[in-house]
């Protein structure tokens, strides 16, 4: 799948595109497919979000929503070594998902 | 130390006002990002992985009381309570919000700190030795020379957009601590002939072509040491390249002109500069002279009572000799074992300032290998300062050994990584601190970077560690006998890569090796550089 996420203009926080908004949660991204370009030059310009890029993902059996590539998958849950700052989500699918 | 005059305060506060501006206009959108990302990068605003990061500058790392409680304020009120100290002695906040930067930059002006030109194609915060008016081999205190290089290069016009970023460190003895050979321009102090002057070694750095700077002066009187710094950039800024950023640093200038046929550009735009006089009126100089006084130091005991073994141990690797007898340089250490390395919280650096207040004449220094240092405590306070530093967690006594690991946020943060950096130092450092070696290893100088930039120092490590990207999948390459210090030299990559298991394992048997083959007095660089590379490969690769 084609999900979409860049970082809320105010506050920095990386956000996905849930199809309707910007969520802090991976687990809320949809496929974006071919519309994905469009959605970010439309987000962009509303100032809804900043510097949005596509990446790849999968959803696995349990639901969650895997980036394919590791740096995502940190932007996802938070910083590996500072756990108590991570996103809620890392208590959800673990830290060996990112890994 | 130095205090701003009006016009640098003045100038501090209209950047803050200018900033608060482009802020908004960001927010209401009359800019874009693409506009404003330039804006908010010429004040150490960066976009990481998640979130804003600010870079504040500590001028030649040194810092008072009242500017590491800001920092602190700082970390409580717009980050996450805590800071990050960096391989050039300045200090990133991770969790900034766009929104909370302009009143950040308003605090940080308060207690005369910003973050101008922490990012951008300039010339960046200067750097120092961290003992710099403290050490005993000092020949002069490279701090005023520091500073008036900060005042020139601050907002400097001609140098505002170069091809690339540009470092430049200071130092006054025979010893390197500042890495001073892996800068842009490195300055040693020297005296020829009882005249104080700088010896100018340029084009040195890290990165994905690491180099080691050239001698190209070896005396400039110390009345024109502006002047040829000034023609140095000068030859940059025409010559260097501006169309590959790979290939735009000076250092790749001066190894593709020569260092002979640089030197006498340079030496031509010196000439012509001397006709023009751009040197700063020696009144300034001396103005910012008095402004490093040294502090009324007080007679007292010239030994210290090491009774305690953990406090003798601590005495041992954490201090350093001060030019007065009865004082000592102390290094707190933010490396204790499983850390993160450089990191502090705001608590931490609360303590830190009180007890520079209490022991240092108020004042504090960051090392650019990511500690903290107090320049001047007399030998008499020591006991009390370690006990205090103990009570908090902050006296370890690893300075320059194995867990004392200079590491890069890398992938944790860096939107720039391609591999985690912190945790392979938690665990080297949590596993040699366990097991009592890395006492027995001594100075061993262990760096590690999470990418080719080499924020990490890897290429000047003893043992360096770089991580790449194969295939989706974090990997280390290993590196063996670089240094940063006087004896300058750039690790050489062992052979194939790691995964980070594998990388820890190499990092073991590199010191076993050395444990087997060291001579007398040896340190772990002088085995290798003595017996070579191949029975370190032979170990690590071999079975």
């Amino acid at each position: 799948m084609r999900i979409i996420t860049g970082n809320d203009l105010r506050t920095g926080a990386v956000v996905w595109w849930t199809g309707s908004g910007w969520s802090r949660f991976v687990d809320d991204a949809i496929d974006a497919g071919d519309a994905a370009e469009e959605i970010m030059a439309r987000e962009e310009a509303a100032r809804r979000v900043n510097v949005p890029y596509v990446c790849e993902a999968s959803r696995d059996a349990q639901g969650h929503v895997r980036p394919a590539h590791i740096k995502d998958r940190v932007r996802a849950l938070g910083p590996t070594v500072r756990r108590d700052l991570a996103v809620p989500t890392a208590a959800r699918t673990g830290w060996d998902w990112v890994i | 130390m130095y205090r701003y005059d009006h016009y640098d305060q003045a100038m501090v506060e209209a950047r803050v006002a200018e900033f608060r501006d482009q802020t908004r206009r960001r927010l209401e959108g009359k800019l874009t990002e693409e506009q404003f990302k330039p804006l908010r990068l010429m004040n150490g605003l960066y976009l990481q992985l998640h979130a804003y990061m600010l870079r504040v500058a500590i001028p030649y790392g040194t810092l008072s009381s009242r500017q590491l409680e800001m920092l602190a304020t700082i970390a409580d009120k717009y980050d996450r309570g805590y800071g990050h100290f960096t391989t050039r002695q300045n200090i990133q906040f991770n969790w900034i919000r766009l929104e909370d930067a302009p009143d950040a930059l308003a605090d940080l002006a308060t207690v005369e700190m910003h973050a101008i030109q922490t990012s951008g194609n300039c010339i960046r915060n200067i750097s120092c030795d961290h003992f710099a008016g403290a050490a005993a081999d000092e020949i002069a205190d490279p701090r005023p020379y520091a500073e008036l290089l900060r005042q020139w290069s601050s907002f400097h016009p001609e140098f505002s957009y170069l091809p690339r970023k540009f470092k430049i460190a200071v130092i006054a003895s025979e010893r390197d601590r500042a890495a001073m050979r892996l800068h842009d321009i490195g300055i040693r102090l020297v005296t020829r002939g009882g005249a104080l002057g700088a010896q100018f070694y340029v084009g040195g750095g890290m990165g994905r072509t690491p180099m080691i700077a050239p001698l190209i002066r070896d005396f400039v009187p110390i009345d024109q040491f502006i002047t040829y710094a000034e023609a140095v950039l000068r030859v940059y800024n025409r010559y260097g390249r501006r169309d590959n950023k790979y290939k735009a640093r000076i250092k790749i200038l001066v190894h593709e002109l020569g260092a002979e046929a640089f030197r006498r550009e340079v030496e031509a735009e010196f000439a012509h500069l001397i006709e023009v006089g751009v040197e700063p009126p020696r009144a300034e100089l001396e103005r910012i002279k008095a402004h490093f006084a040294d502090p009324p130091f007080a007679e007292g005991p010239t030994t210290i009572d090491a009774g305690d073994p953990a406090f003798a141990r601590w005495v041992e690797r954490n201090t350093h000799a001060h030019r007065h007898p009865a004082y000592v340089s102390a290094i707190i250490s933010l490396k204790p074992a499983g850390g993160i390395p450089g990191d502090a919280s705001a608590a931490q650096m609360r303590l830190v300032a009180e007890l520079a207040r209490q022991y240092s004449f108020d004042e504090v220094r960051v090392m650019h290998t990511q500690n903290l240092l107090l320049p001047h405590v007399a030998k008499a306070d020591l006991p009390a300062l370690w006990q205090a530093l103990a009570r908090a967690g902050l006296a370890s006594a690893n300075i320059d050994t194995i867990e004392d690991i200079i590491a890069c946020p890398g992938l944790d943060y860096c939107s720039l990584a391609n591999a985690r950096s912190i945790p392979l130092a938690q665990r080297l450092s949590e596993r040699f601190a366990a097991t009592g070696r890395s006492a027995v290893l001594g100075e061993l100088k262990l760096k590690i970077s999470g990418c080719i930039n080499a924020c990490g120092h890897h290429h000047a490590g003893h043992i360096g560690i770089l991580g790449v990207d194969k295939k989706g999948r974090e990997n280390y390459q290993l590196s063996l006998g670089g240094s940063e210090a006087e004896d300058v030299s750039l690790a050489r990559i062992t052979g194939p890569g790691f995964d980070e298991d594998g990388v820890i394992a190499a990092v073991e048997k590199a010191t076993e090796v050395y444990l087997a083959e060291r001579k007398e007095g040896e340190r772990f660089l002088d085995t290798y550089r003595r017996i070579g590379m191949e029975p370190f490969k032979e170990a690590i690769y071999g079975g």
